[in-house]
């Protein structure tokens, strides 16, 4: 067991799936030679040979639905879009034939694809490479969405979604590519597609949160006052989405503060307000609030930290909903 | 040299049986046998007759809007019997159903999937067929993605074809999957079924291209213009396509031309935009018509087959039609079940409450416990 990154662990995690499976094939834009834009692949060309891990013409379609296509003649693809601002070009693809084609034959055809995509803001970086569109693709039926935070939670799932006989999206939060280490068990394990983590215990306020925004809550927790008991919960699966956990967390606090990076409106907070309202009603002290990016470009990076979801706004977002 | 030239092309036409039924010999040779070019009329004939009768049945309200493949038959027929029913992938668009009975889809299939009932895709097993492709030009990345499995897992007798139309060649994704199949060098043969019109845009208007097989030059791909009403030149072009694909050869592209002789669907109508004179001079070229003429001009087909053929036509197209009359309507909770492999939890109880008012995950909560007792109830 070592210490591994979230970077690194997706690449390990990679590495072993490859050497166990002869049917994976990893593609995308300058992951084989150069070992993609954040050096997720690294190494892995090389290993594996340049048919395993495959630098395609630079077409996002091309890639998501040659990676279809892949899936549905059995082969267990993993493609690599290199920004979550250019899943556009491949929308159609994912959402329209990869999320439609086992309904649309019942079964008799189906895409078993893992889609690897780096998320959100927080890394200085140029337009369109900033944004967090995963309620678009909760939005979309016959996708599974995920976003883990952590090295041990990014191999976990990794491994479920690659073994998943259906699409899933797999979210990596950029901005905490290489913030965080922690021991990374060298065994291949899972985690399942689905299920809450509580990060924290505590009784009198449930966030509920998933991707980088993780560390920005656990800071806010730091700085809230000794005697405030909050407790912390990481979705890490979007869709399906943990209700139980969230439920059974907010029936017991009766206060809910939901933080994520996308936009407010329709974005997941949105729901999981929603599922709040019909399972915890009677238990709620106050109304949910939502601790979260707004309905505007996300700016440029000299004012993304004003757009992003930062430890003293979740702060401020406790502290009301506490006051309430 | 300065200024040179450093790539010319051009585009070959193939015709082998032309429009009065008769055959260039030479051309024809090792092409199709005279039982063949009987097997393929028959193919054809029958899919007309599937065609008209489906017509009538949405029409009649029996069966929503359907696309008819009349008068390109040919296109359908011809590549078919190139590829092998089992072992190669067929990628569909919408019309070339010949081709699709030709490869193992069960014929009330189409019907019962134009009837609105999706398990008129859910193709038998070791059927290697993608559904019909509603949306126009998505399609052929799953032909290049499927034939790059095939040479991945070192399968050396095995090719895919995809059928398009003229206008899906506008589409990005039909650019993108003629150059990952290129760059990739994979076993895909595209088909493009040069109808001249997509809905009401004439071809012209489509593409300033003289040709669509034009367009396969830019990606270095093996291209061949064909008379797509010509079941010779047809089956030639995609054999010889399917033999350089197996050899290694990478994707070819075929551009059959041919015509539609029916409305884009039912739900158009084509005089609205189309000359009668064009649809007539066509009607003449008709690949049935041809294919009837040569095979009486040869003595392998006569009057009393002929009619014998459209009466077995009948038989089959009612029974297929029965067949999918008969299909029991699926369970109204029958959308959810084949949404995942393991359909998640959420989505269970979203099924077991949509009779409910709401579709609230927890049948307990207030409300919601009266109304689910007195729907199960």
């Amino acid at each position: 067991m070592a210490e591994q990154t979230l970077v690194g662990a997706i690449t390990s995690t990679l590495d072993q799936a490859l050497a166990a499976d002869p049917d994976i094939i990893l593609l995308g834009e300058d992951i084989g030679l150069n070992g993609g834009v954040f050096r997720a692949t690294d190494g892995l060309q090389a290993k594996h040979g340049k048919d395993r891990v495959v630098d395609t013409p630079l077409d996002e379609s091309g890639i998501m639905g040659t990676a279809i296509g892949l899936a549905i003649a059995g082969m267990k693809s993993i493609p690599e879009i290199q920004f979550e601002g250019f899943l556009g070009p491949a929308y159609d693809q994912l959402v329209n034939h990869g999320g439609r084609m086992r309904t649309r034959t019942r079964s008799a055809v189906t895409v078993p694809m893992t889609v690897r995509v780096p998320v959100g803001g927080g890394i200085h970086a140029p337009e369109l490479h900033s944004d967090s569109p995963e309620a678009i693709y909760t939005h979309s039926p016959g996708i599974k969405v995920l976003m883990p935070c952590t090295p041990y939670d990014a191999k976990g799932l990794l491994n479920s979604a690659i073994k998943d006989p259906d699409p899933v999206i797999f979210f990596e939060p950029k901005r905490v590519y290489r913030t965080f280490k922690e021991e990374v068990p060298d065994e291949y394990y899972e985690i399942p597609i689905g299920k809450a983590k509580t990060v924290v215990e505590g009784d009198d306020l449930t966030i509920v949160t998933w991707g980088a925004p993780v560390f920005q809550c656990l800071e806010a927790i730091d700085n809230c006052p000794e005697d405030v008991s909050v407790e912390l919960i990481d979705l890490r699966s979007i869709y399906p989405f943990d209700m139980d956990t969230i439920a059974e967390s907010v029936q017991r606090t009766g206060r809910c503060v939901i933080v994520h990076e996308a936009p407010l409106t329709c974005g997941m907070g949105a729901e999981i307000a929603a599922r709040i309202m019909e399972e915890c009603f009677l238990h709620l002290e106050a109304p949910v609030q939502r601790v979260t990016g707004f309905d505007t470009i996300m700016p440029y990076y000299k004012l993304e930290n004003e757009y992003l979801p930062e430890a003293p706004r979740i702060l401020k977002g406790i502290t009301e909903c506490l006051a309430y | 040299m300065p200024h040179h030239t450093v790539y010319e092309a051009k585009i070959e036409h193939l015709q082998i049986l032309d429009e009065d039924g008769k055959l260039d010999k030479k051309l024809a040779k090792d092409t199709l046998s005279d039982d063949q070019v009987v097997y393929l009329y028959e193919q054809m004939r029958v899919c007309r007759e599937l065609d008209e009768i489906a017509f009538k049945l949405q029409r009649s309200g029996r069966m929503g809007t359907y696309p008819q493949n009349k008068g390109q038959e040919a296109n359908a027929v011809g590549s078919a019997l190139a590829m092998v029913k089992g072992n190669d992938w067929v990628v569909p668009s919408y019309r070339e159903n010949a081709a699709l009975f030709m490869h193992g889809m069960p014929m009330h299939y189409v019907i019962q999937y134009w009837m609105g009932d999706e398990r008129g895709s859910k193709f038998p097993e070791g059927v290697n067929i993608t559904p019909l492709s509603v949306p126009i030009g998505t399609h052929m990345l799953h032909a290049t993605g499927i034939a790059w499995a095939m040479k991945q897992r070192k399968q050396t007798d095995n090719a895919v074809i995809t059928y398009f139309g003229d206008g899906a060649t506008s589409e990005g994704d039909f650019h993108n999957a003629m150059n990952f199949a290129s760059v990739m060098q994979v076993p895909t043969i595209f088909y493009c079924q040069n109808n001249s019109w997509a809905i009401s845009l004439p071809r012209e208007q489509q593409m300033n291209s003289q040709t669509v097989a034009q367009k396969a030059l830019a990606y270095d791909m093996p291209t061949i213009q064909v008379d797509g009403n010509d079941i010779f030149a047809v089956y030639k072009a995609t054999a010889d396509a399917r033999k350089r694909a197996i050899e290694g050869g990478g994707p070819s592209f075929i551009e059959g031309v041919t015509y539609r002789l029916a409305d884009h669907t039912t739900a158009d109508d084509a005089r609205r935009y189309r000359d009668q004179a064009e649809l007539d001079a066509w009607l003449d070229k008709d690949p049935l018509i041809r294919t009837r003429k040569y095979m009486e001009s040869v003595g392998i087909w006569d009057d009393a087959k002929q009619e014998d053929l459209e009466n077995r036509a009948k038989t089959i197209v009612k029974e297929v039609v029965d067949a999918a009359i008969s299909v029991s309507t699926p369970e109204a909770s029958e959308f959810f079940d084949d949404m995942y492999a393991d359909l998640p939890e959420d989505l269970q109880r979203q099924r077991d409450t949509m009779r409910t008012s709401s579709i609230g995950r927890n049948p307990e909560q207030i409300g919601l416990k009266a109304q689910t007792a007195e729907v199960q109830g």
